[in-house]
């Protein structure tokens, strides 16, 4: 696989919402808004490049017996490290995603990235992968976001553009499964081989 | 270079140095972060006390139990040269739809209600977060909670819930409830 494709593949082929459906706990529960899908999505790239390296740097020194625990833990410090930073230096950015944050401990995106790339693949082509698949997952996150937002409070962006409630099931749990299901069909229609 | 094997040394030595490495990494950065993170959140709280108690020189912070919940309830009285011009009090509730809401609710002496800012809360966005826009809090502007009913219509007061958000609009009602109470307690001590 050359690094083009590391990079890319996390948008289509391999994209961790709409083909391997990982992470789908931040999935439904963030995205009622665009602007929280992209959010989440930009905070998860960042610790999804960061933990991809350190781990691709030190693969060979772990035990292959206790690799997952030691991957927790370097997530686990990169996420208390991003949240710290944040709401010391960027308060309002934190405001906005503060509760997000530390759902990335539990994305299974990042340890899955971890165990499948990461430990095996050397540090500039983990880089690549985790920027791809991270980018993948906001973009994904962001679609999800803009339809729910746009149905379910006529607005993108916080952009109000009809000046009533919208349809209130689209922002609620509920609407997260619907749209989900319907975006998955879609991307399969345009990605399915003849 | 070859993968380490799994003995159980190796293995407890990894496991140490990676742990120990992460803390101290945390660690760290929480120290640098602290003071940042402190300084925030006090600005945060004095904008929310001058937005409801606009005008005050200076103030004096009086803490007080209120009769159901578990934590105290500040109180900022406000004075300017001199004269007590009303005071801002930071409230909370734990009925919110996802648990804590925390308001600043500013009360001119005769128990008008100046204005109310939100400081924390955790509504589904949306929905719930509509309690801090200026068309839900809005409604209890210079009202008195002695004439005005601090409740939802539905439960028969005077309050317009917003709408498919009756239980953050409740929990609104019952943190602005709960600070008038204190107020009036506050107010009666000190008489």
């Amino acid at each position: 696989m050359n690094q083009k494709e590391n990079f890319l593949k996390g948008f289509f082929k391999e994209n961790p919402v709409f083909v391997m459906l990982l992470g789908m706990c931040p999935t439904l529960a963030v995205t009622n808004s665009a602007i929280n899908g992209l959010g989440m999505g930009l905070a998860t790239t960042f610790v999804l490049v960061m933990s991809n390296v350190v781990i691709s740097l030190i693969k060979n020194l772990i035990p292959s017996k206790v690799r997952i625990p030691t991957f927790i833990v370097v997530i686990a410090s990169f996420v208390t490290i991003v949240d710290l930073m944040m709401a010391g230096f960027v308060p309002a950015l934190h405001e906005q995603l503060g509760i997000f944050i530390p759902l990335i401990v539990v994305n299974c995106i990042v340890l899955g990235r971890a165990e499948a790339f990461a430990s095996k693949n050397t540090v500039w082509s983990s880089v690549l992968d985790g920027l791809g698949m991270g980018l993948g997952f906001a973009m994904a996150l962001t679609m999800l976001g803009s339809v729910r937002e746009i149905l379910g409070n006529y607005s993108w962006f916080g952009f109000k553009f009809i000046d009533t409630d919208g349809i209130l099931v689209f922002i609620l749990s509920p609407g997260a499964f619907i749209v989900l299901g319907f975006l998955i069909a879609l991307v399969n229609q345009f990605t399915k081989k003849a | 270079m070859a993968q380490k094997e799994s003995t159980f040394l190796n293995m407890f030595l990894t496991l140490l140095v990676v742990t120990a490495l992460s803390s101290l990494a945390a660690s760290a950065v929480y120290n640098i972060t602290k003071e940042p993170i402190a300084k925030v959140q006090h600005e945060k709280q004095q904008k929310a006390i001058r937005e409801v108690m606009p005008g005050f020189t200076n103030y004096k912070v009086i803490r007080v139990m209120p009769e159901d919940g578990k934590d105290s309830i500040t109180v900022y009285k406000g004075f300017k040269d001199e004269k007590v011009i009303g005071a801002a009090v930071e409230t909370y509730t734990n009925k919110g739809y996802s648990g804590l809401v925390k308001l600043m609710v500013g009360f001119k002496p005769d128990g008008t209600i100046t204005n109310i800012e939100v400081l924390e809360q955790k509504e589904t966005p949306g929905l719930g977060t509509k309690m801090t826009t200026e068309k839900f809090k809005g409604q209890f502007k210079g009202k008195n909670p002695a004439n005005f009913k601090i409740q939802v219509t539905k439960d028969g007061g005077d309050v317009d819930a917003i709408t498919a958000a009756t239980i953050s609009s409740r929990a609104f009602c019952d943190a602005v409830t709960r600070a008038y109470k204190v107020y009036n307690k506050v107010n009666q001590e000190n008489q």
